[in-house]
């Protein structure tokens, strides 16, 4: 199966260049012919990549140690749904991973995109063939990249799989993450086209409206699955630790943000051309940035790959594929004039730039805090390092600007805002944001950011409430719908606005979930089986933990050591809850056992809407049931998770086909299948 | 003599943790009511377990020998109070671990049970604290041994405050520039009395062309004002 693997990925490699070469040659050249071809060529190499994967997935399930991917990330005895997820889990795998999603997607926008951009698809087809084409390379020539490779023996177990992966979260966020990275790679293709084909007008936004939107919900997942992986796996009673992998995720993430409102603005009023275009671009850049991030070992982070010089071809792409885009992007620069003037500085597009203002702001901190001790190293010759507590005194307050900028925006009428209107609008958001402040300092909460975290918060709340009550009220009224019927067909019917506003509680709810990790309360106990500790939450309630004794016994491929504890709250018992240490084995020949990594915890947790009590056995004293605890009190962590689904929520309902704003790009899509003559042909 | 039948039968089953659960919930609940003699015979039938075998099974005395301590990972040191005074583990968030992860000295001693790193720097820590050091001067020690890249953020003093400076500058910078630009450009607008497409002639007689208008033009322009407040 490997030689047909090493096959495919040849064979791709040619259909790639092919495409990629006769995509740009063919539209260029005008050759209707090329450009069929092309578009067969797009089908062909996922077809291709497919059959590489296969391979690959069958190498892992036959357990193929010959196969040196194989063998170092897999073991007989591993389960089969991480056998399965083995396949991204080593920088081979996840090479070919991004390879074969990319022609998914690109084949998918080929065969999805309406006939009306057919004049963009071959160049899309060309720049999404390159891509892939670049990530084959890597694979066949980087020396490090191949996950076909053979050993020169066959063992007679794998390594397996690191236990930190051996989790259901580490089975789903890579995927996540990498779809959200590769998904970009569509915008980018269609933004270029545009360029490429002088067709900047608004026609290449609507073709890419669902694609960003996708993009942006399988970064929002992917992140939301990394933070609860790293809380509920890794065991230090947080879920973000501004690792720099971390930080490279979350910068597409905030790019693709600022476009995502932006580009309203481009449809609604044609401004913000160039700043939607340089968006785009820096969103890729930004995606194969963090994929360069981890595999160039560049920086320091606990996510890193093996190093190797697969970095040097993400640096030299990234630089490559930089140049080119900005130098087409100059070469177009007059094109890109917006149609329209802001009108006033009282608008929601005035407010929708300071949005991007900051989100891109954030994103530059973010890039900047990442990169200082590269930085610093090389003007001051000393290495130093950058933790969170860096990036909280420099982030926290943009991202409380841009939580108020939230609840500004939709108060503000598009083009220009009387002051009456203004007026009618903030009262009842403002209220309510100082009501919530004026209700939590009276309750005792005397931390600052967090106090105006939740204030702000309140204000937002009460920002969406107010545009949900009027909404539901008008179609009431007009419509004598039943409120709940009006509710449904009001975000029904807008869906991009309401699952907007939806999304923005989802923020909400996150930046109120982050200011609670300001009150965690934890400390450190040794307990003989019997023995009690208490520690008071932040709410005041009073837990006692009292050790019961430390058990042993093999489950799948590991021996676990459980050390349980008998929890009660305000002298109210609340059940036993576990904390495990795993220690896993390979099992080379039937009765023989090697103990392979080192032993992993499993944090024990109980989790409600106030607080989880986040339980860590550290280990046990000199061998005995005498247990080392950490235990921590998390306030408000379930939030985080609940606000990742309202947010994906709101996302799915916005990007949802159907509504009323799906018929009004039609109007607008002037240049790209009619050309509209006036206003009567709109018509 | 029912519990020590359960006892017994549950240690066969469960091992003897089971025996001990059982045991200590007797034994730590206060309301129990159990007879001298049975607690004897009990802790008798115990004595003589312990006697019969050097390393005793877990559940049996007051902490027994895991079966397998080696896949318990590390053995670890008891926690004392002086583990969790704030002072300390003030100090220890400030301090970068130097084992190669990303985590400060307390983050990495409480999570990476497997570190040998974070758990000798703790004690640096208290044998500093032992010397009569405020947290500065630990720090400042720290930093005169593992230099700079000790401390979890840099000091803000030298090129470091570009570090914590230049993201907020450039955004205020940035927004400065973008308010006055928009500012100056919305005021001529206003001065000229409407906003004319890029490109196109303002309307002969200004803000007043709108009366020219037709009924029909008024009705599409309203239905365009609606759709874009959507």
């Amino acid at each position: 199966m490997t030689l047909l693997g090493q096959f495919a990925l040849w064979t791709a490699l040619l259909i790639g260049l092919w495409a990629a070469v006769v995509g740009f040659s063919g539209r260029w050249h005008g050759r209707p012919e090329l450009a069929a071809s092309v578009t067969r060529a797009v089908y062909t190499l996922f077809a291709v990549l497919v059959v590489a994967a296969l391979s690959l997935w069958r190498g892992l399930i036959s357990h193929d140690f010959n196969i040196e991917y194989v063998s170092s990330y897999t073991s007989r005895n591993l389960p089969g749904y991480y056998i399965v997820s083995a396949f991204w889990a080593g920088q081979k795998g996840s090479l070919l991973f991004w390879a074969i999603v990319l022609s998914m997607f690109a084949a998918l926008a080929q065969w999805l995109t309406p006939a009306r951009y057919r004049t963009l698809m071959p160049y899309v087809a060309a720049v999404t063939s390159a891509v892939t084409v670049f990530f084959l390379s890597v694979m066949l020539f980087s020396g490090h990249g191949n996950p076909f490779e053979r050993l020169p023996f066959t063992p007679a177990d794998g390594n397996g799989l690191n236990p930190q992966l051996q989790n259901i979260g580490m089975v789903i966020h890579p995927p996540m993450l990498y779809l959200g990275y590769i998904s970009i790679t569509i915008p980018f293709a269609f933004a270029i086209a545009a360029l490429l084909s002088r067709r900047v007008d608004t026609g290449w936004i609507q073709a890419i409206r669902r694609w960003t939107i996708m993009s942006w919900l399988f970064l929002s997942i992917g992140i939301t699955l990394g933070m609860w992986w790293a809380y509920v796996e890794l065991g230090w009673g947080g879920y973000w630790a501004w690792d720099p992998v971390e930080n490279a995720s979350l910068l597409p993430w905030l790019t693709m943000s600022a476009f995502l409102h932006s580009v309203m603005i481009q449809e609604k009023r044609g401004m913000l051309k160039r700043w939607n275009m340089s968006l785009i671009i820096g969103s890729f850049l930004l995606s194969i940035f963090g994929t360069f991030i981890t595999r160039s070992g560049v920086i320091a982070s606990v996510h890193s790959f093996t190093q190797s010089n697969v970095g040097y071809f993400f640096l030299g792409f990234l630089l490559t594929a930089a140049i080119l885009s900005f130098t087409l992007l100059y070469t177009r620069w007059d094109r890109l004039e917006a149609d329209v003037r802001l009108e006033s500085m009282m608008s929601r597009e005035a407010a929708f730039l300071f949005n991007n203002l900051l989100f891109v702001g954030i994103a530059f901190s973010v890039l900047w805090g990442t990169l200082f001790p590269i930085l610093s190293e090389a003007v001051r010759g000393t290495k130093i390092a950058v933790g969170p507590p860096f990036f909280n005194k420099v982030n926290v307050p943009l991202g409380l600007l841009l939580l108020a900028l939230t609840g500004i925006g939709p108060l503000i009428a598009w083009r220009k805002a009387s002051t009456a209107n203004l007026k009618r609008q903030f009262v009842a958001p403002v209220v309510t944001g100082l009501l919530v402040l004026a209700a939590l300092a009276a309750s005792g909460m005397r931390n600052p950011w967090a106090l105006v975290a939740l204030g702000l918060g309140g204000f937002v709340v009460g920002t969406l409430a107010q545009e949900f009550i009027r909404g539901t009220r008008a179609r009431h009224r007009m419509y004598e719908e039943s409120l709940p019927l009006a509710f449904a067909r009001l975000v029904a019917r807008n869906r991009r606005r309401y699952g907007g506003y939806i999304v923005h509680a989802g923020m909400v709810i996150y930046f109120a979930a982050f200011a609670g990790y300001a009150f965690k309360t934890e400390m450190e106990a040794t307990l003989k089986p019997g023995d009690s500790v208490t520690l008071r939450s932040p709410y005041g309630h009073t837990y006692q933990f009292t050790h019961l004794g430390v058990s042993q016994y093999e489950q799948l491929n590991r021996v676990v050591t459980q050390a349980s504890v008998q929890v009660t709250k305000d002298g109210k018992a609340m059940g036993v809850v576990n904390s495990e240490k795993r220690q896993h084995f390979s099992e080379p020949a039937p009765g023989v056992r090697q103990k392979s990594f080192e032993p992993s915890t499993e944090v024990g947790i109980r989790s409600n809407l106030q607080e989880d009590l986040y339980i860590v056995f550290a280990g046990s004293v000199e061998g005995t049931e005498e247990a080392v605890y950490r235990f921590t009190i998390n306030p408000l962590v379930l939030w985080v998770w609940i606000g990742g689904v309202v947010l994906i929520t709101g996302g799915l309902i916005t990007m949802w086909p159907g509504g009323v704003m799906a018929g009004v790009p039609r109007q607008k899509q002037a240049g790209y299948e009619v050309q509209l003559a006036g206003a009567g042909a709109e018509r | 003599m029912s519990l020590g039948r359960r006892a017994f039968l549950a240690g066969l089953v469960l091992g003897g943790s089971a025996t001990e659960r059982l045991l200590g919930a007797r034994q730590r609940d206060p309301g129990a009511k159990e007879s001298p003699r049975a607690t004897e015979r009990l802790l008798g039938a115990r004595r003589s377990a312990a006697a019969a075998q050097q390393a005793p099974l877990p559940g049996q005395g007051e902490a027994g020998t895991l079966r397998d301590p080696v896949s318990a990972g590390r053995s670890q040191p008891r926690a004392t109070h002086r583990d969790n005074d704030p002072f300390v583990t003030g100090v220890e968030k400030r301090l970068h671990c130097t084992c190669g992860c990303t985590l400060d000295i307390y983050t990495c001693r409480t999570t990476d049970f497997t570190c040998t790193y974070s758990p000798a720097l703790h004690r640096e820590v208290l044998a500093l604290e032992d010397e009569g050091k405020s947290a500065d001067e630990i720090v400042a020690a720290f930093v005169d041994k593992y230099g700079e890249k000790i401390l979890m953020a840099p000091k803000p003093e030298g090129f470091n405050i570009a570090g914590y400076v230049v993201p907020g500058l450039v955004v205020l910078l940035v927004g400065a520039v973008m308010f006055a630009v928009l500012r100056r450009r919305t005021r001529m607008l206003e001065v000229a009395g409407e906003a004319p497409p890029v490109g196109m002639p303002p309307l002969p007689g200004g803000a007043g062309a709108a009366t020219t208008a037709t009924t029909a033009e008024l009705e599409r322009l309203e239905r365009e004002l609606k759709e874009l407040d959507q």
